[in-house]
């Protein structure tokens, strides 16, 4: 069966799929909609996606034949929940969907703005997490707030393959959150992040991790690109360490992928700072590191060396196995055959991509 | 009795939405009764807190309703409900 790539651009879900390494656009879907999320519950291989409507709204899809139908599943709603006393709130964004374990099958984990965590056992009705709404740090402005949006946003969820019990929630802006006992309580796990936006750059909560991934084959090592550098735990979130690059390059991005099996190599694409969001001297360039973090390799084998305006946002970056793909905001689509060495362009001509996803 | 009418935009996902007559007193009832013959439209038109979606209009007697929040708007025999799509860029 031939690998696929999902793509979920600001005006449709595009398909692509790859024969001896040539990659094709086999369909299109939601043709002219904003697709603002993609998930592939590789338990059963349904394809969630969602759609930000300019009018309508957010919506949810699923399919269970590789795309050719479509059922829309009911919105996750806040109803009668209040964004904070008097505010009430409404969803604006589904951001990411997490399946909960093998041994909760049809579990579901959703994460969206303004910062609510729903939770699904069958995959048919979201139900906030309540635990977590009620949180007090989320209550409150200094801890819990809209950066580059107007309300915090859960953008990652990874979950502990030992335990479907235990899960790590990244929240921009907010930071890392854990839970031991299935979302019943939540501790905050921000220990050696820095926050150079605010007075105390060390709180225990008010950080912004940019994307979270989590390493299958050892589960206490958690990778995160954050807005203030490249952090990784060893241990499980009780202390984040900063491997960005010692010259100050990579640092700033958005993108990161990591090795499945291996819990010292991952890849980021950075930007050139929070200020120039930019390739560094507009060369696009992947970075590559196989020893936790210690150093990094520039990789701009098959990519632009002049003039490259690319942006890659959190979600647009996937691995499995040697392959790994992105997409850019600027509608440029890459993929690699050699775990990132040497890159192609399948595309040139995509609306901005948001979010991409392997089948 | 009130005429309501919709955006063509609507029926790319509502594909049998047209035109009809509708009983209601209010605003919400008539988009609550909408939504008995076109089940799902009023995630499509409201908030999940139940306010009118920021990018959606709707007309009464010609003129954009006043209440957004609550939806009271008074409905009368004869009146002409439209359902449009606020202009956007993109």
């Amino acid at each position: 069966m031939s690998t696929k790539l999902i793509v979920g651009s600001s005006k449709g879900l595009i398909v692509f799929s790859e024969q001896t390494g040539r990659w094709d656009c086999i369909s299109v879907q939601f043709e002219g909609l904003p697709v603002s999320m993609v998930y592939v519950d590789d338990r059963t291989n349904t394809w969630w996606v969602a759609l930000s409507h300019r009018h309508w709204g957010e919506k949810l899809h699923c399919s269970t034949d590789e795309g050719q139908s479509w059922e829309e599943v009911v919105t996750p709603a806040y109803h009668d929940h209040f964004y904070r006393p008097g505010k009430p709130a409404s969803l604006k964004k589904i951001w990411v969907i997490q399946h909960a374990g093998a041994d909760r099958p049809g579990g579901l984990w959703l994460g969206t703005e303004p910062g609510g965590l729903f939770y699904s056992p069958d995959g048919k009705e979201f139900k906030l997490v309540e635990s977590l709404w009620n949180h007090p740090s989320r209550l409150d402005p200094n801890q819990w707030f809209g950066a580059g949006k107007d309300y915090p946003f859960i953008h990652s969820i990874v979950l502990d393959p030992r335990d479907s019990r235990h899960l790590y929630i990244g929240v921009s802006c907010a930071g890392v959150f854990e839970t031991h006992d299935h979302g019943k309580s939540w501790d905050a796990k921000n220990k050696g992040l820095v926050a150079a936006y605010l007075p105390n750059p060390t709180p225990e909560v008010g950080h912004d991790p940019h994307r979270m991934l989590l390493c299958p084959a050892n589960p206490d090592v958690i990778w995160q690109q954050n807005h203030c550098g490249i952090f990784r735990t060893v241990n499980g979130g009780e202390l984040w360490q900063d491997i960005s690059g010692s010259t100050g390059f990579p640092k700033y991005g958005f993108a990161l992928a990591i090795d499945e099996y291996d819990p010292e190599t991952a890849w980021v694409i950075p930007a050139q700072s929070d200020e120039k969001r930019i390739p560094f001297n507009l060369k696009l360039t992947v970075c590559r590191t196989g020893d936790g973090g210690r150093t990094w390799k520039d990789i701009q084998d098959g990519l632009p060396n002049a003039n490259a305006f690319d942006l890659v946002l959190r979600h647009a970056f996937v691995k499995k196995g040697e392959l790994l793909a992105f997409g850019t905001n600027n509608g440029n689509l890459y993929t690699s055959h050699d775990s990132g060495s040497s890159w192609k362009v399948i595309s040139k001509h995509l609306p901005m991509t948001n979010y991409l996803a392997f089948a | 009795m009130a005429r309501v009418k919709f955006t063509s935009a609507l029926n790319r996902f509502f594909p049998t939405l047209t035109e009809f007559d509708i009983e209601a007193n209010t605003v919400r009832e008539a988009l609550q009764n909408i939504d008995q013959v076109h089940p799902g439209i009023l995630t499509y038109l409201l908030e999940d807190n139940g306010q009118l979606r920021k990018h959606v209009n709707i007309f009464l007697r010609g003129e954009l309703i006043t209440d957004r929040e609550h939806l009271n708007d008074a409905i009368q025999s004869r009146d002409e409900l439209i359902i449009f799509q606020a202009l956007s860029g993109g």
